[in-house]
């Protein structure tokens, strides 16, 4: 599962720079294998035989817990996201999941919210001010995101009444998706889960033209690969959420002989994951950076009272209609 | 059993973590071992049955409250403590109490012969709904009073936190400081 996760997170890198390109009207990567399919491989390869730099005036301990902390705690969250319906494999049965928790989105969401540490971390003990400044973004960014991105949920989860995440999807069978429902609630959660990823237009912390790098500056070699990793490993989480939450996970139209129907919610689940993650590429390519006080403003003064008077409205209909 | 060995291994992790809190001399360090606390008491609510409280104790105070002393920290960008040698009253009113407290906490669980009002592992109930009936049908007077409470205190935070020359006139432009008026005409002159 975490080998399935790494390779999506590789490939969503290759996805980013070959729709990247395309969008700019150049090719993008194409000499490492077909379509340079094989391009996340060798970069792979590269960061492993880089030399790591550490600075010297870095605070050792920390600025290599900093990146680990990132990517295990992006890569632990997917032990809860089921990605398909119940599969009978000869005597044996399973659900296509790792765990499957009565509070499993409050599970992905405490997770989540760990990996501030991270970053905040890395800005630290980085100690040189553009890692500071990225780090102290960051971690104020994601903090006042969150709060409008768990309360974009809760709307959801009056509408279905479950914590988990399993019966949030059953809830949604017959076309039921909660989209139809809870359409603000949605864009609510597409904004700041953008917001919380650190991705353009909110990729202030990282902002080439001010900040350098942002938070990973003083980094190199793997240690860097690996907020790379974790970066796009959230993106996954987020986008998983979204399918999960919003646009029924795995349902979709099942038929044809029974290995294709244990197949077939596999794949509109992927496809539907696949969807936000070239959306996410997408909006990067074509809107540009907030400012800093826009970004702030914006997260406290219109996404924060918008999901509040969602929750409020939702409440009221559904008691009215109880 | 294999709850037990797990239980006692966080138990362990978390007092390793409120020591390492007390005894680390860098703020960052401490503030992080503060969450390894929060974290390792988490894991004892989720052995004890408490999925709800597990989660929102990672939410809530190591998600949360503990970035924003993370950043504090950092903003104020502190140094190492200085260590001094203890003051008086810490070593002859201080060290008895502490003493004298867990005496009479051993006292109590060891001389408790009826298991009858211990929590067995796994046996708490802790689903959301149970909660939440709790909370918003049982509790609810407590539950508003709590926070109306906390809202007061977030407006007496923001009260104290603003300068009171803004409060009181918010739109007057800042006057030029005496000195820079003075430097400016000797540059003239000059």
């Amino acid at each position: 599962m975490v080998f399935v996760l790494l390779t999506a997170v590789a490939y969503s890198v290759w996805l980013e720079r070959k729709v990247s390109a395309h969008i700019q009207n150049r090719w993008g990567p194409t000499r490492v294998g077909p379509f340079g399919l094989l391009q996340p491989l060798a970069d792979g390869v590269k960061f492993i035989f880089k030399e790591d730099l550490t600075q010297p005036h870095v605070y050792k301990p920390l600025y290599i817990a900093a990146p680990i902390i990132a990517v295990v705690f992006a890569i632990s969250s997917i032990a809860v996201i089921p990605f398909g319906n119940w599969v009978d494999i000869g005597p044996w049965g399973t659900y296509l999941q790792i765990t499957d928790l009565n509070i499993g989105l409050l599970v992905v969401l405490g997770i989540t919210s760990m990996g501030v540490y991270g970053v905040a971390l890395a800005g630290w003990s980085s100690n040189s001010k553009y890692a500071l400044l990225g780090g102290l973004r960051a971690s104020a960014q994601m903090i006042s995101y969150e709060v409008s991105l768990g309360l974009s949920l809760v709307g959801v989860l009056i509408v279905t009444g479950s914590l988990s995440l399993r019966e949030i999807v059953e809830a949604q069978r017959h076309l039921h998706w909660n989209i139809l429902f809870q359409p603000v609630a949605f864009f609510i959660y597409l904004i700041s889960a953008y917001a919380e990823t650190n991705r353009t237009p909110f990729d202030l912390p990282e902002a080439e033209s001010e900040l350098v790098a942002g938070y990973h500056t003083e980094y190199s070699a793997m240690k860097f690969a690996m907020f790379f990793m974790a970066e796009y490993a959230n993106m996954v989480t987020v986008a998983c959420l979204a399918t999960l939450m919003f646009f029924g996970g795995w349902l979709g139209p099942v038929f044809g002989p029974q290995i294709l129907q244990m197949v077939l919610p596999v794949i509109w689940f992927c496809l539907k994951v696949f969807f936000f993650m070239f959306l996410y590429v997408w909006v990067r390519w074509t809107l540009p950076r907030f400012r800093y006080d826009q970004l702030m403003a914006f997260g406290w003064k219109v996404l924060l009272p918008l999901a509040v008077a969602n929750i409020v409205v939702t409440a009221l209909v559904v008691a009215w209609r109880a | 059993m294999f709850h037990l060995i797990l239980f006692l291994f966080f138990g362990a992790i978390c007092v390793a973590g409120a020591v390492n809190l007390l005894v680390q001399s860098h703020p960052i360090n401490s503030a992080l071992s503060l969450i390894v606390v929060m974290g390792s008491l988490a894991a004892e609510y989720l052995l004890l049955g408490a999925e709800f409280l597990a989660a929102i104790q990672v939410i809530v105070y190591a998600g949360a409250i503990m970035v924003l002393f993370l950043i504090t920290i950092m903003l104020l960008n502190a140094g190492k403590e200085e260590r001094t040698k203890g003051s008086r009253v810490a070593i002859l009113i201080g060290v008895p109490g502490v003493i004298i407290a867990s005496v009479l906490v051993a006292w109590t669980l060891v001389g408790r012969t009826s298991t009858t009002h211990l929590v067995s592992i796994g046996a708490l109930w802790g689903a959301p709904k149970d909660i939440a009936r709790l909370l918003f049908h049982d509790f609810l007077l407590p539950f508003e009073v709590t926070s109306v409470l906390i809202l007061i205190a977030i407006m007496g935070a923001v009260v104290l936190a603003s300068r009171p020359e803004a409060i009181a006139r918010p739109h007057r432009s800042r006057p030029v400081p005496q000195e820079t008026c003075e430097l400016v005409v000797t540059g003239k002159d000059r």
